[in-house]
């Protein structure tokens, strides 16, 4: 016989109960796929310039993303300055390809690539230098906004995270009982509210005149309340090496930071890569929620232009484009975990 | 060989785990090139004995001075007597996340630091001695037992102390592995190692050992050379002990 049919004869109907439920679930598929392909392909609009031009077909009104499309990636970033952001973006592409070609065990040319980044794209961002016009924070939106703050919560909560784990088991009591508190305060607050904090009643206790950029706020806060779960990710890595790996270094004479980075943490991170995923992904869906302190994160954005009296009605359309952006991030990151865990498994 | 100068020096040591006392009153002296082997009952306080040798344990009473530096809280002393001092574990604790080689270089070049190549160099001269040379480039969990003790006993030589310390070194080994291992042993108290070793293979003490030192209940219950410990045990829980093992 067939192989493949051995296989469907081996899977799917090996028993009476089994062929039933086989076809039950062919049944389900039957009724809700061909809908959603004629919803999102066939019966679909790709161009117009208002609700209208949608009106003739039934399914969905793609022209309302294709005319605000770079609203949604940009945010109110003025329209001549847009290179800046893409120029950026690049640099970071060529950035990783570099890292990839050099490889990412050396560890000094990684550091010396990546570390005056963030200044690079400061600049680029902000402006106000060689020439640059200012764009101020509050312009900033769209999916742009979002891998910013992604970004730097991803990028600034993962030191800070190990950090407190380290703090949380040292044997030096005010470090220890520093790490815990904080850990076990933030934990037990909703982001939300420390996002109103950042906002809101951070401005009230600094003196007159003081007064920071509401994004970085809003930064500060959600890298602080992210540190604070990745601290206990990190922890559950560090407990799970066994004592005979501290014994073995502090026998060779290493001191506590390099016993911690040459021998504890590479370990014990690589355990948790699962649980570090996790939590960046957590991470960049939450920054959705600077929102509610007035910015135009991406989804903000997208849920301000379904407001457009042009274009009513068409917020399925925008929260299903969201969703499929936010899907492609966070299921490239849970893929790229996947393949950094085999390419560190050493066999054990 | 030179006997003239005290490597270890331990007065009056006590230990206590919560109420529980696992080392009494211990005084020890070893020589430089001197070759120690400790035996005793298991919970007799043998590993927790030479553990408080480079601090992996600390003591609570009594002094233990390694090659003239004496151990207190002070960490600069600690680090200082660490890396004079080697230690082989029972379960080999080599750095499973690194090769073999990386394994060997890697205490030369942060603590010593030593230039790469000539630690490379070192290391695998060293590896060439426990013969396991053509392994460096693998990971530990891709040897075997015996093979990953040689590896331990290596990486302890790589940063050329005074004295090894071995802590049952082939109790977590299959039988016919624990032979290559005491072969390295043997080797490296042939060159004039000073070694104490936590072990009940009593067929190297025979050959190796200088003397002889049985620990009963935290104790030091008697120190002789190895034929009049093995002929002629002056103690009752010696003679005990030994009628069980052998």
């Amino acid at each position: 016989m067939n192989s493949s049919l051995v296989w469907l004869q081996r899977n799917l109907f090996s028993t009476p109960l089994n062929s039933g439920l086989t076809l039950a679930a062919l049944y389900l598929l039957w009724l809700v796929i061909p809908p959603i392909i004629e919803w999102t392909f066939l019966q679909a609009t790709w161009i117009g310039d208002s609700r209208t031009a949608c009106q003739s077909n039934e399914g969905a009104c793609w022209a309302f993303v294709d005319a605000r499309f770079s609203q949604f990636i940009y945010g109110l970033y003025p329209e001549a300055e847009r290179w800046r952001v893409d120029r950026a973006f690049i640099l970071l592409v060529i950035l990783f390809a570099a890292l990839f070609v050099l490889g990412f065990r050396r560890s000094r040319v990684v550091a010396t690539i990546l570390i005056p980044y963030p200044v690079v794209a400061w600049l680029l961002f902000y402006g106000g230098i060689f020439g640059l016009e200012v764009v101020e924070t509050s312009q900033w939106g769209g999916l742009f906004l979002t891998l910013v703050i992604a970004g730097v919560g991803i990028v600034a909560s993962f030191p800070l995270g190990i950090l407190l784990a380290l703090g949380r088991r040292s044997r030096l009591v005010v470090v220890r009982s520093l790490s815990v508190s904080f850990i076990e305060l933030v934990r037990g607050v909703p982001l939300i509210s420390v996002l109103f904090m950042a906002s809101v009643m951070l401005p009230l206790f600094l003196p007159e005149g003081v007064n920071f950029d509401k994004l970085l706020r809003a930064l500060i806060g959600i890298t602080l309340f992210q540190s604070a779960y990745m601290a206990e990710v990190v922890r559950g890595g560090l407990q799970a090496i066994p004592r005979g790996q501290f014994e073995a270094a502090e026998s060779l004479g290493l001191s506590y930071w390099r016993t911690m980075r040459l021998i504890i943490l590479p370990q014990a991170l690589k355990l948790v890569i699962p649980g570090v995923v996790n939590t960046f992904i957590a991470l960049f869906k939450d920054t959705t929620l600077v929102m509610i302190i007035g910015m135009f994160d991406f989804l903000g954005i997208v849920q301000a232009a379904t407001t457009d009296p042009k274009w009513l009605g068409t917020a399925v359309e925008g929260y299903v484009f969201c969703a499929a952006v936010y899907w492609l991030f966070c299921f490239s990151m849970s893929r790229y975990s996947i393949s950094v865990e085999r390419k560190l498994d050493t066999g054990h | 060989m030179n006997y003239m100068k005290n490597m270890i020096e331990m007065k009056g040591v006590n230990k206590w785990y919560g109420d529980f006392h696992v080392l009494k009153d211990i005084d020890l002296t070893v020589s430089k090139g001197e070759r120690i082997v400790i035996c005793g009952p298991s919970g007799s306080g043998k590993s927790t004995l030479i553990r408080c040798i480079n601090r992996l344990e600390e003591h609570q009473h009594g002094t233990i001075t390694v090659d003239g530096i004496e151990l207190t809280d002070d960490l600069k002393n600690i680090e200082e007597v660490r890396r004079e001092v080697g230690m082989i574990f029972q379960h080999f604790n080599l750095f499973p996340h690194l090769t073999v080689l990386e394994n060997l270089m890697l205490a030369p070049t942060w603590v010593r630091k030593v230039p790469r190549k000539e630690a490379r160099g070192k290391a695998m001269h060293y590896l060439q001695r426990v013969k396991i040379a053509d392994q460096a480039l693998k990971f530990p969990g891709q040897l075997s037992g015996g093979q990953q003790q040689r590896v331990a006993i290596a990486r302890g030589l790589c940063m050329e102390p005074k004295i090894m310390l071995f802590d049952e070194p082939t109790s977590a080994l299959d039988p016919e592995m624990i032979k290559e291992v005491l072969d390295v042993m043997t080797e490296l108290a042939d060159e004039g190692m000073t070694m104490i070793c936590v072990t009940h293979e009593m067929g190297f003490a025979r050959t190796v050992a200088d003397s002889m030192i049985f620990m009963d209940e935290g104790q030091i219950v008697e120190r002789a050379s190895p034929a009049e410990f093995f002929e002629n045990p002056k103690h009752e829980r010696t003679r005990l002990f030994l009628s069980q093992i052998l």
